[in-house]
């Protein structure tokens, strides 16, 4: 007998049962999981989208992340600039593939050197994409692919993150269903990261310290809705 | 993990006159509880959601067998593995296989309770694996060869300075030999030796907070980034998890993580939940290119169903500890197992049998504190009455516990005679506490009396006073 026979037996056998569930009982909990059924969901964003958008800005400064605003992608570059001269970084920019970001003028800025890829030791500033905002606790959802590699959030201490506001979702069930039409039923990427502010660490006596292996800073630019978004 | 709870009573004295153990567990009662209370507050949805989750918790687990095949099918699909495990060995046996395979010389790890349950990290040691534990509490409590003495915050024992002298101790091979003080210098040290761990590891070792039965993805909550770091830069990413970790859906998962969060530190969100499912795909560019799953069951299976099921509800959020007077006192290695506080009280005479851990459910005062704060409401107090019960019904609990009990029993089954016997009682102590009202010594109750005095009863029973005050009409 196999574990899986083993365990999958005692559980049914825990349960009053002999075998798996069949028939109606089965075709519900299919259900079920297919009707992606929501919860309770926060009463907090039920409000309009521009009141998402500045909750989620909010939430995501109350958990140490800074944000800008930015009228179109082409106040991007000066944003970034600024950044980089604050705290005092080298203008080198490790930056996703994701096409959405050849909208950004970098050519503008000679100062900055971009490079595209996934995230290596040593990179030390990187500019990625967000999947979706979560206004709800002032959230990021990051969905890795081809043009949007993972490591790119958790490997550069300084994480830069250029969002358009109609990307900003009240819930994370709202969040869900967007991945869903993006990906498709069933379709999940290999990761998807909700990223709530920048790293942190209480192990020492309970001391909050910033940076504990991910980002030491979370830098969020929420571009204003271009014309093919509206 | 070694079994020490049969040492619960002489672990919690000494833990009671440690100096460093009272000055690290004072701040948890300043510290998590009083975050959780300002996180509960400003959501009005939090008791609903309590309720919402107890519920779905016993649809889970009264379909357990449904969703943990739906969520092997979908692992399957996404061209990831499972591996079933019903025993700590057999799990271990898995990891092994699969880090053979990868010829891996090094793995990162994450934090997970269930790799400590099964003593993973000295198990690969003995096979030439170097494990090497990436969550700072972790890490520190790996460098001093100790054991988590908190399910979220391993090293809450360890004194700041503590924490320096072993960094001192530990991190001269890598070119640091300065005595830090400050608690972000030790953090960055910390970090940038483990930076380089990540990248060389061949195999990241996660576990799991939960598994979602419709898209087979493994989910982990930090903090810090370390599990994220762990999971993604190696080829090969194991998580391991046990079986009653499952959900349906995302949506339910999403229930679920607005109480987890909220409940162990006050936070609204971790600061990095990630949902992992499947090997990188064909066209990604980085991601590991092998998945696995470490389902492990070690006695869970058994609960199903049974007196003590509601304690597959639980989401490992430490709450109930955090709020624990005894815990608060004791510590968490006084429990002598993985588990501390409340939860390990009412779980580790399931995990590690009753006969070894029978001083756990005793370790309360019932306040009812865990059962309050609960984001899953197990009742805790119930369940460690359950286990005493047990104790006491198998003669686990030693004869004079046992005569002690059914002396009291005896009595109590007979009103007038136990009216008589503390009508006697009340006026006896009451003549030896003298016109102090204390007595300073009492045969038996030396365990009372030999740290403060008894306070002598005024003469009278309750049933006494109630008769004659009804009778004044008051």
């Amino acid at each position: 007998m196999t574990a899986r026979d083993k365990i999958l037996g005692r559980i049914r056998q825990r349960l009053g049962r002999e075998g798996p569930l069949e028939g109606a009982e089965a075709a519900a909990l299919r259900a079920r999981i297919d009707g992606h059924q929501r919860g309770i969901v926060p009463n907090r964003t039920n409000i309009p989208h521009a009141a998402q958008v500045d909750l989620f800005q909010e939430k995501a400064e109350a958990l140490a992340a800074t944000v800008s605003r930015a009228k179109s992608l082409n106040d991007v570059p000066e944003i970034v600039s600024d950044y980089l001269t604050r705290h005092n970084l080298p203008g080198k920019i490790k930056m996703s593939p994701a096409p959405f970001l050849d909208g950004i003028p970098f050519g503008a800025m000679p100062m900055i050197e971009i490079t595209r890829g996934a995230a290596e030791a040593s990179d030390e500033v990187s500019l990625t994409p967000a999947f979706t905002g979560i206004a709800e606790t002032g959230t990021l959802c990051m969905a890795s692919g081809a043009n949007t590699p993972s490591t790119l959030n958790f490997l550069p201490e300084n994480h830069i993150v250029v969002i358009r506001a109609s990307q900003i979702a009240g819930t994370l069930e709202e969040s869900w269903d967007r991945l869903r039409q993006a990906f498709g039923e069933g379709n999940m990427p290999r990761t998807v990261n909700f990223i709530s502010g920048p790293s942190r660490t209480a192990d020492i006596e309970q001391t909050l310290i910033m940076g504990a292996h991910g980002p030491r800073r979370l830098h969020i630019v929420i571009v204003d809705d271009g014309p093919e978004d509206t | 993990m070694q079994v020490e709870s049969r040492r619960f009573k002489k672990q919690a004295h000494e833990a009671l006159h440690d100096e460093n153990i009272q000055k690290a567990f004072s701040k948890v009662k300043t510290g998590f509880p009083v975050n959780r209370a300002k996180a509960v507050s400003e959501l009005p949805e939090f008791d609903d959601l309590r309720d919402a989750a107890r519920d779905l918790k016993n649809h889970i687990l009264a379909h357990l067998d449904f969703y943990l095949e739906t969520f092997e099918e979908q692992v399957t699909l996404q061209g990831g593995q499972v591996h079933w495990c019903s025993s700590y060995a057999e799990a271990r046996d898995a990891v092994l296989k699969i880090c053979e395979a990868a010829n891996a010389r090094t793995v990162t790890k994450g934090k997970s309770m269930i790799t400590e349950e099964m003593s993973l990290n000295s198990f690969l040691e003995e096979k030439g694996i170097e494990p090497i534990e990436t969550d700072l509490g972790e890490y520190i409590i790996q460098l001093a060869h100790e054991t988590p003495s908190h399910i979220i915050a391993p090293a809450l024992h360890k004194t700041k300075d503590q924490v320096t002298e072993l960094f001192h101790e530990k991190h001269g091979k890598y070119g640091f030999h300065e005595r830090l003080t400050d608690p972000q210098a030790l953090v960055n040290e910390a970090r940038s030796i483990l930076r380089q761990k990540y990248v060389d590891a061949d195999v990241g070792i996660t576990g799991a907070n939960f598994l979602i039965a419709e898209t087979g993805s493994t989910v982990i909550v930090t903090n810090e980034g370390n599990g994220d770091l762990t999971q993604s830069l190696p080829k090969t990413h194991i998580a391991v998890s046990s079986i009653e970790k499952v959900v349906p859906t995302l949506e339910d998962a999403s229930t679920l993580l607005r109480l987890l969060a909220r409940s162990a530190t006050g936070q609204e969100m971790s600061v990095y939940t990630t949902f992992s499912t499947g090997p990188r795909r064909a066209d990604d560019i980085d991601g590991p290119a092998a998945f696995h799953v470490v389902l492990v069951d070690a006695g869970r299976s058994e609960l199903v169903g049974s007196d003590k099921q509601d304690l597959l509800r639980c989401l490992k959020c430490g709450a109930c500890m955090n709020h624990c007077p005894v815990y608060q006192a004791v510590g968490g290695h006084s429990y002598g197992w993985v588990y501390p506080g409340p939860i390990g009280a009412a779980l580790n005479p399931q995990m590690v049998g009753l006969e070894e851990a029978r001083h756990l459910p005793n370790a309360s005062s019932f306040c009812g504190r865990c059962e309050e704060v609960c984001p899953v409401r197990i009742p805790l107090p119930k369940i460690m009455r359950l286990w005493r019960e047990e104790a006491f019904e198998k003669q686990i609990a030693p004869k004079p516990e046992r005569w002690g009990i059914g002396l009291w029993a005896f009595f109590t089954k007979r009103p007038a005679l136990y009216r008589l016997a503390t009508g006697l009682a009340a006026r006896l102590l009451h003549a030896m506490g003298g016109r102090r009202g204390r007595i300073s010594k009492l045969p038996l109750l030396s365990g009372w009396t030999s740290v403060r005095d008894f306070p002598a009863p005024l003469g009278k029973t309750f049933m006494q006073q109630w008769k004659e005050q009804k009778g004044a009409g008051k």
